[in-house]
């Protein structure tokens, strides 16, 4: 496949694997945190772990959309659906991410509620045309990736005068995610693994550029490489941020230099900007309340929220108090020091964030790497 | 004086509810439109069942639901894919398929023309494979409680002499060979599902696959220890559930496993893996390795195993894993999928 092949080529990621492990200084750890799930898939996926010396480790971050996602925010949806005027639209993925009690959406719709998967935000505004008589609500997700395809679709809406279409805005932003990770209050509690360097993130940075990481890696001192979603960007990437400790030095490099620069998409940030607002507090699933970290519908464009239009309440489920998300997702953990893991909590029911969809770490490691576990103990 | 009867107008008419009632419209309906495209003895004989003679030795019988979506997709349609289905899970016992039943649950206001076209396809798919529809049901249900059409096919077949394939017979160091590409069907179906139509010349592998199997057991007899059609859940579920019921594991081998161009850039522009997309045209052999060389030498002479490989072999696992030397360089799981498998959001 042009385009995509040249970038999984195993000659190319051998070389790379061998002077990652010239360089990489054994007597030292190299703790670097992959944000993004597209990352953390591709790593489980292509077996980069096998490529890497035993003493540069990836802790997998919290950045998959699906995965933190609190309970409470997917039984908002849930109840929402059940009403017989309505028609939620949602990307793939979301169907199955549990609310409390084991409720999904791919439940909500089994039991009659409308809910309609779209590949694309251009899909809803269809539907809303085909529905007259229907309430059509978007239910919005995703970092800042799949933000400005919303903003779109509310531009569109505006333009074609629809009035049956809201969104449910869940929008979130990396940024101060990837802070949260280094100084949440939480840190105290469940004690902190030392991240020596992030891998920053691929998609994301096309629109908001390499600029926002710089403080940062300022402020915190670490080293951040921006790279792209293929195997070979990511072995590239590692080896740049082993290069980086190994020269003291902490700043932010662009791996994806074919798809992101430093400013990103202006267009993309200005029709975001005009449309959305931050929240003080957003709650993702395995972090907990992290301030200035979700995004809504600005006051002018309230007839399109759909938490306002349908007066949803904001519900909370607490997360399960066995569940080490937390401590997993900052890389205090891994996911074998669950109890919860590969017993009660597996990818056919989830009870962490983790576990949710293919890009959080407990379920990547579950379905593509757990052999090692065993071939682990064997060899112990 | 015979009753006059008004031709069942084909070309504009559609099944309605008196067409599964039992009456004159149900006779009319069988004998013009499935009768005459399944042509046959049996049928004409016009009993409730169909009696046939069977030679000594041992038989197999299956039998199966379609309820695909669309009807008529590239490369095929319910119809002959109900016979391909049917015909193939007779065949994994390395059986010769002989008679197949087929019930059909119309939705009222189904068009005929689509119905006779669905029909003529399942009678083709009958004579390419050398089998016969001898016995069939029809029932009509209201709008709403059916999706247009349901077929459900069962089949039996004869298995040759000494020959016993079963789930559990796999063998530590054993073959896995793979009769061609993967994924074609289910990238197809999906190439034509509704909010996801894309542009593809990829078209259903759907086909009987008992003539490629004859060929297989002549080569390889019982060094053939089992054979599967990685339908639904593709070629992971498939070998997920033989390293379950043999009690071992699988080591494969990414790069020899065939997938097309088009199939491999639609999985990955949906973000799907084509290891768990269908097939409705492939089989899974499992082959003991001295004779593996002969058994893919044959299926490579078959014009329906002209792509096939040998993808890896079983080895003795505890955990039944299914593993995959990735064509990066590492290692990973092949698991059973979990859910339905849905498209990633980035």
């Amino acid at each position: 496949m042009k385009y995509a092949d040249e970038f999984r080529d195993k000659e190319i990621a051998l070389g790379l694997a061998k002077a990652v492990r010239a360089e990489a200084d054994p007597q030292k750890p190299y703790r670097f945190m992959e944000f993004c799930g597209g990352h953390t898939h591709a790593i489980s996926r292509y077996g980069l772990e096998d490529l890497l010396p035993n003493n540069v480790r990836m802790i997998h971050g919290p950045g998959c959309p699906v995965c933190v996602l609190p309970a409470g925010r997917i039984d908002m949806a849930i109840r929402l659906s059940m009403r017989p005027d309505i028609i939620l639209c949602v990307y793939g993925d979301l169907m199955r991410v549990p609310g409390s009690q084991g409720a999904s959406l791919l439940k909500a719709k089994a039991r009659g509620a409308d809910v309609r998967m779209v590949y694309s935000t251009i899909d809803v505004i269809r539907i809303a045309e085909d529905n007259p008589g229907r309430e059509v609500v978007f239910f919005a997700i995703g970092f800042e990736t799949t933000t400005p395809p919303t903003a779109v679709m509310i531009r569109l809406a505006e333009k074609k005068k629809l009035e049956n279409f809201t969104v449910f805005c869940n929008h979130v932003l990396t940024p101060p995610a990837m802070q949260n990770i280094l100084e949440s209050p939480d840190i105290r509690n469940i004690g902190r693994v030392e991240i020596d360097g992030f891998v920053g993130p691929a998609h994301v940075s096309t629109i908001i550029g390499t600029a926002p990481y710089e403080f940062f890696a300022e402020e915190f001192g670490k080293p951040v490489v921006i790279a792209g979603f293929e195997p070979l960007d990511m072995m590239q990437a590692i080896l740049m941020l082993v290069r980086q400790v190994n020269e003291d030095r902490h700043e932010v490099e662009n791996q994806y230099s074919r798809a992101v620069n430093r400013d990103g998409n202006l267009r993309a940030k200005e029709e975001v900007s005009d449309i959305f607002e931050l929240r003080d507090q957003f709650e993702w699933r395995g972090l907990g309340q992290v301030p200035y970290s979700g995004l809504k519908l600005k006051r002018a464009y309230a007839k399109y929220d759909a938490e306002i239009r349908f007066l949803m309440n904001e519900l909370r489920v607490d997360d399960n108090p066995a569940c080490e998300c937390g401590a997993i997702l900052r890389g205090v953990k891994k996911p074998v020091d669950c109890k919860l893991f590969g017993t009660v909590c597996t990818p056919e029911t989830p009870m962490g964030s983790c576990m949710v969809s293919s890009e959080g770490a407990c379920a990547a490691h579950w379905t593509y790497g757990r052999f090692r576990d065993h071939q682990q103990r064997r060899a112990s | 004086m015979k009753p006059h009867q008004r031709k069942l107008d084909i070309r504009k008419g559609c099944v309605d509810l008196s067409h599964g009632s039992g009456g004159r419209a149900m006779a009319q309906l069988i004998a013009g439109l499935f009768h005459e495209a399944f042509g046959n003895e049996w049928l004409a004989r016009g009993n409730d069942q169909s009696a046939f003679d069977v030679d000594a030795g041992r038989m197999v019988m299956t039998t199966d639901g379609y309820v695909v979506s669309p009807l008529f997709f590239p490369g095929g349609n319910i119809g002959s894919l109900a016979v391909h289905g049917t015909v193939n899970d007779i065949a994994m016992a390395g059986a010769r398929p002989l008679y197949l039943s087929a019930s059909f649950i119309i939705e009222e206001g189904f068009r005929f023309e689509d119905l006779k076209m669905i029909a003529e396809s399942m009678g083709e798919a009958a004579r390419t494979a050398g089998v016969h529809i001898i016995t069939g049901d029809t029932k009509v249900v209201e709008r709403g409680k059916a999706d247009g059409l349901f077929i459900s096919t069962a089949g039996v077949g004869v298995v040759p002499e000494g020959l016993d394939l079963s789930a559990g017979n796999a063998r530590v160091g054993d073959r896995v060979l793979i009769s061609g590409t993967l994924g074609d069907h289910g990238v197809a179906i999906m190439s034509k599902r509704q909010n996801l139509t894309f542009e593809t010349e990829i078209v259903s592998d759907s086909a009987s696959l008992n003539d490629l199997v004859a060929r297989m057991v002549e080569a390889g007899g019982t060094g053939i220890r089992l054979m599967r059609d990685p339908t639904r859940g593709g070629l992971a579920a498939t070998l997920n559930e033989i390293a379950q019921q043999s009690d071992l594991g699988f080591h494969l081998i990414e790069e020899a496993i065939p997938v097309k161009p088009g199939v491999a850039a639609a999985c990955e522009l949906l973000g799907l893996d084509p290891l768990y997309v269908a097939n409705e045209g492939k089989l899974v052999a499992i082959v003991a390795p001295e004779l593996a060389g002969a058994v893919l030498a044959a299926m490579r002479g078959h014009p329906l195993g002209r792509d096939a490989a040998d993808i890896g072999e079983a080895v003795a696992d505890d955990h039944h894993f299914v593993q995959m030397a990735t064509s990066f360089g590492g290692g990973r799981i092949v698991d059973w999928l979990s859910g339905e498998q849905l498209p990633r959001i980035c």
